[in-house]
């Protein structure tokens, strides 16, 4: 087995743009669920929006990529609204229920032959981030062709205008939650999460506060979908349900009530996954592990499965979360 | 960085086809190719039968192209064919005339028609050929068609549907992983119908057997030790997600990521009235359905520990104050949810057709749909919402493609929860 060469892919785990990514959409779910309260299970939805809206803009109204991401994160406070304004009056499974149904149909809506001119439904999109005319994210890129960087951490000029500009957009959705969390209207927001009727009964409109932190952490979503999909293709076999469980397991990894939690909970997340994916195979191949290759890489996923059920019984409030503030309510 | 199998995405219903004079010619991807086939390195395949009254034309000349790629083959002595195709996408499939038998022609829809995947990855695209006659189905024979294709789908969701109900009405879980519960059975049967080659008739029971063994051992190592642990509702949702993935994955572990068939899939459409033609594996399904039903209905109804049931969905501290052993109760319902839902795994099986380690997370949300629009927790409100999600799922395939047909259900999922959160049947209270 090549130690060096798994031990080389797991480092690289730690920062990739799928990384940042998950730690931004993980970071709007720490929104909804860890500080609001609001069971979310549609946040693969709101990234297939901020993707998409992406890369429809660029390519089908040929909008320059900045214009493009604006309509991707517009498109998700249009889906939050949407979403929002008859279901936050459910009770937390049902909203769960509505939101997963939600987000399907926007996959539905992305991957149906009856759009393919817009949305080229189950290929997806390409093309968007290099555009002939130099509108494209990839045109604006600073960085000089080149190799960058030092072993794990080597990338090219591309790839790390890519992470550059997730780590900016990251950094400020870092910063403005936590602005956010400990203004008076994030202590409002925590106060709907212990107890809605309360804060009803001082005369706070819960359903606006619901709907804004919906909103916002919507938007950080779509961020997500969109730093996703400036890395390469556009496709709607990933925004499965699949793909909002495994978000779900990065945030109560880290700690679904605090700030830095669902970052390091998606490093966390993608550092596994890249060891998993790497090591498994290997011990198939050398023999130590009496399965084929296939069935190795198969095996993560129940990993993800069992590591998910283990969280949430034995340590509901994450890694770094206090269990004072924990947000399984009831 | 592709992170997620990208399978799901290819679900559906198999097409309905109307006009189908000829009877399915199937092909098991891991089965030897049973007709003359090209493109089998790819796994999407478009297959069909060229007949005419019953009798194989050998030799006819059939092409497939779309989206860049073109393939043709000829039928063999059974007059199957079958041809891989790249792409989940349309395609032309035309049928070349000149190498059918003399003063016989494509009779419906012009020798050259379009296919459209559903959900799976295989398509059947059966030509109606014949010697001067035309047969036109008639809308109204579509829609009855339709009807009752939704019907038989509407009672196999309904078989899932009351164990969710049930799970929910006494325990107030939402559970996730039962569209894992559903695969099991499929794949319980798989093994013991496929791999042990025993008769359907063992087969079958067998997997139902299994499958409330499944239901038992979950809520004897899971459900109730959590239950005694304490957790909250929302907790134990996402434990059932975790279940879901970790079954899912073992189960694809098991069976890989293709798609396996069950004995007598294929089996021939009997015309039974105007363009109304159903297999005979169809109305064994829909026949066996209703009874079970019927059963379960007694059951519910008649019986100590269905009245115990309901008595727990109802006020679960009344229940246990008036001496009613809630936890052996919950045992019960886990054991019986889990046993309907292999049975509907294995109807699933004959009705999408196939079974694949993700086919019961396809109707996961289906179920959901079914079981809310009857109102949560009330299993014939389960029953009802089932069938009319099954009609309006196969109904809606007349108006809008078929690859959005699932859409309609999810939407009026939400619409429900919005108008009319307690369901048909459920009691009316705050969900808010």
């Amino acid at each position: 087995m090549d130690w060096g060469s798994i031990l080389n892919n797991t480092l690289a785990g730690f920062l990739t743009p799928t990384t940042i990514a998950f730690a931004l959409a993980a970071l709007g779910l720490a929104m909804h669920f860890g500080f609001a309260g609001l069971l979310n299970f549609g946040i693969a939805g709101f990234m297939a929006i901020g993707g998409y809206g992406y890369a429809i803009s660029v390519l089908t109204f040929g909008l320059p990529w900045w214009a493009g991401m604006l309509v991707g994160v517009l498109g998700s406070v249009v889906f939050a609204l949407i979403l929002g304004i008859p279901t936050l009056r459910l009770r937390g499974d049902y909203l769960a229920i509505a939101t997963i149904a939600a987000a399907e149909i926007a996959r539905l809506l992305f991957l149906t032959t009856a759009f393919t001119d817009v949305t080229g439904s189950a290929d997806g999109l390409f093309g968007f981030n290099s555009r002939p005319d130099g509108s494209g994210f990839q045109n604006s890129n600073p960085i000089p062709q080149g190799t960058y960087g030092f072993g794990p951490f080597t990338y090219n000029e591309q790839t790390l205008w890519v992470l550059v500009f997730g780590l900016i957009v990251l950094t400020v959705a870092v910063w403005f939650l936590w602005a956010l969390m400990r203004s008076p209207w994030g202590r409002v927001i925590k106060g709907i999460r212990e107890d809605e009727e309360a804060v009803r009964s001082l005369g706070k409109n819960v359903f606006a506060y619901k709907l804004q932190a919906l909103v916002i952490g919507g938007v950080f979503g779509a961020l997500g979908g969109i730093i996703y999909t400036a890395a390469q293709n556009i496709s709607p076999g990933v925004y499965v349900t699949s793909l909002t469980f495994f978000i779900w397991t990065s945030l109560l990894l880290g700690g679904a009530a605090t700030i830095f939690g669902p970052v390091i909970g998606a490093v966390i997340f993608w550092v596994i996954q890249a060891f998993l994916s790497n090591l498994l195979p290997a011990l198939s191949t050398s023999g130590i592990l009496p399965v084929s290759t296939t069935q190795a890489s198969t095996l993560r996923f129940v990993l993800v499965g069992i590591g998910l059920m283990l969280l949430v019984i034995y340590r509901p409030q994450g890694i770094f979360g206090d269990k004072r503030e924990l947000t399984f309510v009831k | 960085m592709k992170f997620l199998l990208d399978d799901t995405r290819r679900r559906a219903l198999r097409i309905i086809l109307v006009a189908l004079l000829a009877v399915f010619g199937g092909l098991s991807v891991s089965a030897p190719a049973l007709g003359d086939s090209v493109g089998e390195e790819y796994s999407a395949t478009v297959f069909g039968n060229v007949k005419i009254d019953g009798e194989p034309i050998a030799g006819v000349r059939i092409v497939v192209d779309g989206g860049g790629y073109t393939a043709e083959t000829v039928t063999d002595s059974d007059g199957r064919w079958s041809i891989g195709v790249p792409e989940v996408r349309n395609y032309n499939v035309t049928l070349d005339e000149s190498t059918l038998p003399e003063g016989i022609s494509v009779l419906e829809g012009g020798a050259t028609q379009e296919v459209e995947f559903g959900l799976t990855d295989r398509v059947a695209k059966n030509f109606f050929i014949g010697e001067g006659e035309r047969n036109e189905t008639s809308i109204f024979d579509q829609i009855v068609s339709r009807f009752i294709y939704g019907i038989n789908f509407g009672l196999m969701l309904g078989l899932a549907a009351v164990g969710v109900s049930l799970v929910f009405g006494t325990t107030g879980l939402s559970n996730f992983s039962h569209g894992e519960m559903v695969t099991f059975g499929a794949v319980a049967a798989l093994i013991f119908g496929v791999g042990l080659q025993l008769p359907l008739f063992i087969a079958i029971p067998i997997a139902v057997a299994l499958s409330a063994g499944l239901g038992w051992s979950l809520d004897a190592g899971l459900w109730r030790p959590l239950r005694k642990k304490g957790l909250g509702i929302v907790q134990l949702m996402i434990v059932s997600i975790g279940l879901s993935l970790t079954m899912r994955y073992i189960i694809q572990f098991v069976i890989g990521g293709g798609t396996e068939q069950l004995p007598g899939f294929d089996s021939p459409k009997i015309n039974l009235f105007g363009a109304v033609a159903l297999s005979s594996t169809d109305l064994m399904s829909m026949g066996l359905s209703i009874v079970v039903i019927i059963a379960f209905a007694y059951w519910l109804l008649r019986t100590k520990t269905g009245k115990a049931t309901r008595a727990i969905s109802d006020n679960p501290d009344l229940a246990a104050a008036s001496g009613i052993d809630v936890d052996k109760v919950i045992r019960i319902v886990w054991i019986m949810a889990a046993s309907l839902a292999g049975l509907a795994g294995v109807l699933w099986a004959y009705f999408r057709p196939g079974i694949k380690w993700d086919m019961g997370t396809q109707i996961l949300l289906l179920i959901f749909a079914a079981v809310t629009l009857g109102g949560l927790g009330t299993a014939f409100g389960a029953l009802i919402g089932a069938l009319i999600v099954g009609v309006l799922v196969e109904m809606s395939g007349l108006i809008i493609p078929a690859d959005l047909k699932y859409v309609g259900a999810l939407v009026v999922l939400i619409v429900v929860l919005l108008v009319r959160p307690q369901g048909l049947l459920g009691r009316k209270q705050r969900v808010g």
